[in-house]
């Protein structure tokens, strides 16, 4: 590989006009076949072709070479809606570029591809003590991935989003250019949270959290309502790195909005059973055998959901402290069943994540009890506090109250139903997650997302032949607002 | 793009103002869609029709489009697909007929099936490609009962909507996995001015029902949808019924 496109090779920041160029003789490996693609929630599939470029010269001759209708990065499919799709153009499946590069060990940096996996750097890092900054509810998502969703995880109200960790990324532009972009330059804040739409991240260089053991200390408890829940987050949170509550949405009347409550620490070592300190930063995550491809429609109704949330609430301790629990367990209790995501049959499911400010509680309670009185059968509907925002323009968190609730999709009506929520959050100055989208009104956006038109300009400026594109930019007109009214192309 | 449930941002409607399809657009308009197409004869009926749909808030345009013209398909429909993605097109276009004139008249008779069948292969075709080429997409085939087992009643109609059916399926074949849906729609008697003066049958529909089942379909990803639902199962039925005793049915 020539030295020229080494991530870190050259580590002055090179401003737009002089970005460096991949070279142009490189072939790149194409599926001339289009292949279905999804996201996690396997609904809306298009097509498009597959391109696995696996260096970063592949990677700039097929942005270079991806057509008309443009292309789009795709990292571990993790992206609930269509933001990793691109219908009738390319998909760039990154995960083939996962080298970690350099670990600075002494600092607590870690340079790598940015198809990497958090799963992959877990295991990297974790024998030398340093932990990932931020985790969502899976480890298969990639740097790239997360950078451009700007991640967040349970330690968000003291943390921040995953941006926050990031010192620099190397960004491949739609010219065919590399640039190193750092923090603080509207580049930065524009691709963070971007949803790939400024350009394919090739590394990253992240921050990491030093932990002595691989263990998480947990406590638990039980909160009887929804404002017995919101008082005892709103009271103890700062008190816990991770903290996170898992609320029964199917219950109703006076326990609208029961949860339980988990909150956790990094173990220190002598807390540990003397057999566990002998390897306390062993990470050997179990899987359990894979969910099976055809799945009933229907298994997940408000029978099967509300049984599992009724076990889920009873099984808790009312109160318990201290509990050692792995790193899968603790954050990822899903990643250890394979395609999970199959268990809702072939209409595939939504996520519906929103966040609204502190002050909005009246919306929060109101949706809870929306939902509560219809009955979707959501299980592990997840209720967060987050901390201070990050200044990415499309990023997500913003300090408040964030909920995310799986949905079965064939339920009858439920688009018409999150699209009065969608309503809801707006009317608080909220927003709706764009990784987790699918089905959000294109209207909303810009109320949601006061910097849309910013990252529109951007991008024209950026990207102005809208090589960079994705089923989630055309479906939510994230690259210009639709032309309408427009003449008619013929009258009689 | 539709979105998870199936609901299209753009249709084109090809009979643009066959009353099934204008439901389905009424329906869809109140959902995600803001931009229509609606092809068909010039005419004023087609003019007053966009307007009604303009109303609703939807971005609404007419295009010249005649089904028994197969040679202007690709360029009428290729212009249209120019302009935009289309997240579903919706063929609707198809004559009825009077049985009893046609059967006097090849050339009236000849003319359905040209309307019906010929005329929806190279459209639908021509359809096919731009939303293979995009995609994505769903292509909605307004076929009928009366094309799963012909009637001594209405055998024309009937045997050029089961030809339009059974191309349709196999387009849909053809499209497995394309990121393009084929869905045929068979209502069974509806209640519109095409059926105006015919005596009403059990099991008939409504335009309105016609519409609801189709974007049900839409987010279920159905390859068939019957319209009533009961009807797949009276339908099988009488496929089996033998033709010595289905002659002789009053049907």
């Amino acid at each position: 590989m020539p030295a020229d496109t080494t991530p870190g090779s050259d580590t002055g920041s090179a401003p737009p006009p002089t970005a460096r160029h991949a070279p142009r003789h490189v072939s790149v490996p194409v599926t001339t076949e289009a292949v279905s693609v999804t996201g996690w929630g396997r609904t809306a599939p298009t097509a498009a072709r597959l391109v696995r470029p696996r260096s970063y010269a592949e990677a700039a001759a097929a942005v270079r070479m991806c057509g008309a209708r443009g292309g789009i990065a795709r990292g571990l499919g993790r992206a609930y809606g269509d933001a990793a799709q691109n219908a009738g153009g390319a998909v760039l499946d990154m995960t083939d570029l996962n080298r970690v590069h350099t670990i600075d060990a002494i600092c607590g940096t870690v340079l790598c591809d940015a198809g990497v996996s958090l799963h992959r750097l877990m295991e990297v890092l974790l024998p030398l003590g340093w932990f990932v900054p931020v985790t969502p509810g899976t480890r298969y998502v990639t740097v790239g991935g997360a950078i451009g969703a700007d991640i967040h995880g349970k330690n968000h109200h003291g943390s921040g989003s995953f941006s926050r960790h990031v010192l620099s990324f190397e960004l491949l532009t739609a010219d065919g250019g590399i640039r190193t972009v750092d923090r603080g330059t509207p580049l930065f804040d524009a691709t963070t949270g971007g949803m790939g739409l400024t350009g394919v991240i090739l590394s990253a260089t992240v921050r990491l959290l030093p932990v002595e053991t691989s263990l998480v200390s947990v406590d638990t408890e039980r909160a009887t309502d929804l404002d017995d829940l919101m008082a005892r987050l709103t009271a103890t949170d700062h008190r816990h790195r991770y903290s996170v509550a898992w609320i029964d949405l199917l219950a109703r009347g006076r326990s609208t909005g029961r949860a339980v409550l988990t909150r956790g620490e990094h173990a220190p070592l002598d807390a540990l059973p003397a057999r566990a300190r002998r390897q306390p930063l062993a990470f050997r995550p179990g899987r359990l055998p894979a969910a099976p491809s055809f799945v009933p429609e229907g298994l997940l109704g408000r029978t099967t959901v509300g049984l599992f949330n009724e076990l889920w609430y009873r099984r808790a301790p009312r109160a318990r402290t201290g509990e050692l629990q792995t790193i899968p367990a603790f954050f990822h209790p899903l990643d250890g069943v394979p395609h999970w995501n199959r268990v809702y049959g072939r209409a595939g499911f939504v996520q519906y994540q929103f966040v609204v400010g502190h002050g909005r509680e009246e919306t929060l309670r109101r949706i809870v009890r929306r939902i509560s009185e219809r009955g979707c059968p959501s299980f592990l509907a997840v209720l967060k506090r987050f901390g201070t925002a990050d200044p990415g323009w499309l990023s997500f968190p913003m300090p408040g109250w964030t909920l995310a609730l799986d949905i079965p999709a064939n339920l009858p009506g439920l688009g018409t139903f999150l699209d009065e929520l969608d309503e809801e959050v707006a009317r608080a100055d909220g927003r709706v997650y764009l990784a987790k989208d699918a089905r959000l009104r294109p209207e909303l956006l810009g109320r949601m997302y006061p910097r849309l038109d910013e990252f529109r300009r951007l991008r024209a400026e950026l990207d102005p032949g809208g090589v960079f594109t994705s089923d989630l930019s055309r479906r939510l007109e994230l690259r210009e607002p639709a032309r309408r009214p427009t003449p008619p192309l013929s009258r009689s | 793009m539709k979105d998870a449930f199936g609901a299209p941002q753009s249709l084109l409607i090809l009979g643009g103002t066959s009353e099934i399809a204008l439901a389905t657009a009424r329906r869809l308009i109140a959902r995600r869609t803001h931009t229509v197409w609606l092809a068909g004869r010039p005419s004023p009926a087609l003019e007053r029709d966009a307007e009604h749909l303009r109303e609703l808030g939807a971005d609404v345009r007419t295009v010249a489009f005649d089904a028994l013209d197969c040679a202007s398909h690709e360029t009428v429909l290729g212009k249209v697909f120019a302009e935009g993605d289309l997240d579903m097109v919706l063929l609707a276009f198809g004559l009825l007929g009077d049985q009893a004139r046609d059967e006097r008249e090849p050339l009236a008779a000849a003319r359905i099936a040209q309307t019906n069948y010929t005329g929806a292969v190279s459209a639908g075709l021509v359809c096919a490609r731009s939303l293979q080429t995009q995609g994505h997409g769903s292509l909605v085939v307004l076929s009928s009962v009366a094309g799963e087992r012909a009637r001594r009643s209405n055998f024309i109609y009937g045997s050029s909507k089961a030809g339009l059916d059974a191309f349709a399926q196999g387009l849909g074949d053809a499209l497995y996995g394309t990121g393009v849906q084929v869905m045929v729609v068979r209502p069974g008697f509806v209640r519109t001015k095409m059926t105006a003066g015919l005596d009403a049958v059990p099991l008939s529909t409504t335009p309105e029902a016609v519409a609801a089942a189709i974007e049900v379909g839409l987010r279920r990803r159905s390859e068939t949808v019957w319209v009533p639902g009961a009807l797949r199962v009276v339908m099988s039925a009488l496929r089996h019924v033998p033709r010595a005793v289905f002659r002789r049915l009053p049907i």
